[in-house]
């Protein structure tokens, strides 16, 4: 009885997870590079329109995805432009970013909004991993293809930023970009190549919502998860391992309280991952070793030959 | 291309730049529509006669503009103090919700009642708005993220009480309030739907929150722990002391657009759609375009009052997405701080390599 709970409650805060995870490893890589992106919601949400869209038409779930990274990279692509080249304040650029997504998805979506998808992405078991006990039913049985591939993600992103050269040249671009372009690294590529990906990841994680969870397209379907995803970078302390872990726990989280229902107001049910976001920040406030976390130059633009 | 930096720019150049971003922006936004085969003459044509060839037109705009003003002054006064309060709309909200309660639960009657819900009103957005910078002061918690949570409990917060307690007795299958006693309604301008003392209250805010910032100790603390805290941290500026109070006015200001979008035009608590389209998000742009500066924020509250009552007009004779507002907003935004590069930046193409 508590096996099979702690089991549904392993599994479906993992699938509740997915988005958030993709979404928050994304920014975590922008943010390593110093560019701060607060237009995740708009990008999340162009990405889930454009999965719904070349899905629908291509009957092709996995094109759906491509497409939608794409599309993510595109916006990103504009922030890049205006928080690297242009040296705009980054938060505004960000907040605009949402904006124009949030609106165009609801002007170019709304011909297939209540439309179901015929083709969703497949779900997956992997093979040997799933006899294991509890942890077999939990995350490798029945879960959508795309998680599996965020795990995997997370896991490849913890090596790069640690173990290759590439990695560390991009964390050192976030923490001390004059020395990093004095020691002969391309600050701006860097940068730019970091927020294009927190971009594509953002799509996908869009795309996981429409093709994936909830095969279908609903106006304003990301529901401020990007917001969300956006904590969880904070409170993973820029790690894509404990993005994991910060991920999942608020999957989990949400799928308790969901359990809830009837004993509260639904209501009350719908602002729990919102209050979870805010006690999850405050949480890591608290551990204050956490806040070493973050790259020394963050939010900054940066200037050749200007301290 | 290469960006280098200017000295300090004329009046003239910082007031054509930002004017220049919004016709770019509106330019495009026509482009847009275009794309969705509405002709753009046609569209112009519309919006024109639609708000500019009688009162009741020209008041919508007004009616768009007081949410707008009210919130962007509060926010153009915490984003001086670097807190990034991005969650006006859910302050505007608890305003609503705080003016709904008064007026239908307090019993207070006759006179005091509209005074007793604006109190409420900006109590609530205050208080809300402080939560976040009490949590931004002592634990340097994210106010971006924070503020924006707050913005869906708030949501939710009103679902709540229009489903379950506060659900009216003569609402039947409806999700709103009883209707507020008759007390509770501000008057209107004749012949308009137009409640004008929210004009008035918002230009009076707006030129409070001016005096505020430029002509006390206070608002000289303000710009100092906006501009460099650690000066302000030196001279002795109390930083949670100093954000607590922007925090208060800065949300209460967004509750006082509630208190007027319940009062002057619902006259109950309705859904958080309907209270809101999206005013406290939007207030954001007004703030920037005002280049925070609290009594400017009347006039791009105007301009983006405007964006709102056009998208409005647009939606009825042309059967346009209102959707489209957002993007108009938006794209505003993008073109603003596009422009806003020029002004610090003179770009210099080819050349030296830096």
């Amino acid at each position: 009885m508590v096996e099979d709970w702690l089991v549904a409650t392993l599994a479906r805060g993992l699938a509740f997870a997915a988005p958030l995870l993709f979404a928050a490893l994304g920014e975590l890589v922008a943010e390593r590079s110093g560019v701060i992106n607060l237009g995740v919601e708009g990008m999340m949400i162009l990405g889930a329109l454009m999965a719904f869209v070349v899905a629908d038409a291509s009957a092709s779930p996995w094109l759906g995805v491509l497409a939608a990274a794409g599309v993510g990279a595109l916006a990103a692509l504009l922030h890049a432009f205006f928080a690297v080249t242009l040296r705009a304040n980054q938060y505004v650029s960000g907040l605009a970013l949402t904006m124009v997504g949030l609106g165009l998805s609801g002007l170019f979506g709304r011909a297939y909004a209540g439309k179901p998808l015929a083709h969703p992405l497949p779900k997956w078991d992997v093979p040997l991993l799933k006899e294991l006990p509890w942890i077999g039913p939990g995350v490798f049985e029945g879960q959508s293809a795309l998680l599996y591939l965020g795990l995997l993600l997370a896991l490849g992103l913890s090596v790069f930023l640690h173990q290759t050269r590439p990695g560390i040249h991009l964390r050192s671009v976030g923490e001390n970009p004059a020395a990093a372009d004095a020691l002969g690294v391309n600050v701006y590529l860097v940068r730019y190549l970091a927020v294009v990906f927190g971009g594509a990841m953002a799509g996908v994680a869009g795309a996981y919502l429409s093709v994936a969870y909830r095969p279908s397209w609903t106006e304003g379907m990301t529901a401020g998860m990007g917001w969300i995803a956006l904590a969880i970078v904070i409170f993973a302390a820029w790690e894509p391992l404990r993005a994991v872990l910060a991920a999942f726990l608020f999957g989990a989280f949400y799928h308790l309280a969901y359990r809830f229902q009837g004993v509260l107001p639904p209501e009350f049910l719908k602002m729990t991952p919102y209050l979870f976001t805010i006690l999850f920040l405050v949480l890591s406030a608290l551990g204050k070793s956490v806040r070493l976390g973050a790259p020394e130059a963050l939010g900054r633009p940066y200037v050749r030959g200007e301290r | 291309m290469r960006l280098v930096p200017r000295g300090p720019v004329g009046p003239a150049l910082s007031l054509l730049v930002p004017l220049f971003s919004v016709l770019l922006a509106f330019a495009a936004s026509l482009l847009l529509l275009a794309l969705f085969g509405t002709s753009p003459r046609e569209a112009a044509v519309a919006v024109y006669q639609g708000l500019f060839t009688d009162l009741r037109g020209f008041s919508e705009l007004l009616r768009r503009a007081v949410p707008l003003v009210l919130a962007g002054a509060g926010l153009a006064l915490a984003f001086r103090a670097q807190f990034w309060n991005i969650g006006a709309e859910g302050q505007l909200l608890l305003g609503a919700v705080a003016a709904a309660g008064v007026a239908l639960f307090s019993g207070i009657e006759g006179g005091w009642l509209l005074p007793a819900m604006a109190l409420a009103a900006f109590l609530a957005g205050g208080l809300w708005a402080l939560l976040a910078a009490v949590l931004k002061a002592r634990l340097e918690v994210n106010d971006v993220i924070t503020t924006l949570m707050l913005n869906y409990v708030a949501v939710y917060l009103v679902e709540w009480l229009i489903h379950g307690p506060w659900k009216g007795k003569t609402a039947f299958g409806f999700a709103y309030t009883d209707r507020f006693p008759e007390a509770a309604s501000l008057p209107l301008f004749p012949g308009t739907a137009l409640a004008w003392p929210g004009v008035v209250l918002a230009v009076l805010l707006a030129g409070f929150f001016a005096w505020l910032l430029f002509a006390t100790t206070f608002g000289f603390e303000v710009r100092v722990l906006g501009e460099n805290p650690e000066a302000a941290r030196y001279a002795g500026v109390r930083a949670t002391v100093t954000l607590s109070l922007v925090a208060l006015f800065s949300g209460g200001a967004a509750g006082l657009a509630g208190f007027v979008e319940v009062a002057g035009t619902h006259h109950k608590l309705l859904s958080p759609l309907q209270i809101s389209l999206g005013y406290g998000y939007t207030a954001i742009i007004v703030a920037w375009l005002a280049r925070n500066h609290p009594l400017l924020a009347v006039l791009t509250g105007l301009l983006i009052g405007f964006v709102f009552a056009a998208g409005d007009v647009l939606k009825v004779a042309l059967m346009v997405p209102f959707q489209l507002v957002e993007v108009v907003n938006g794209l505003v935004l993008f073109f603003l701080i596009a422009g806003e590069v020029f002004l610090r930046y003179r770009v210099v193409f080819g050349g030296r390599r830096g």
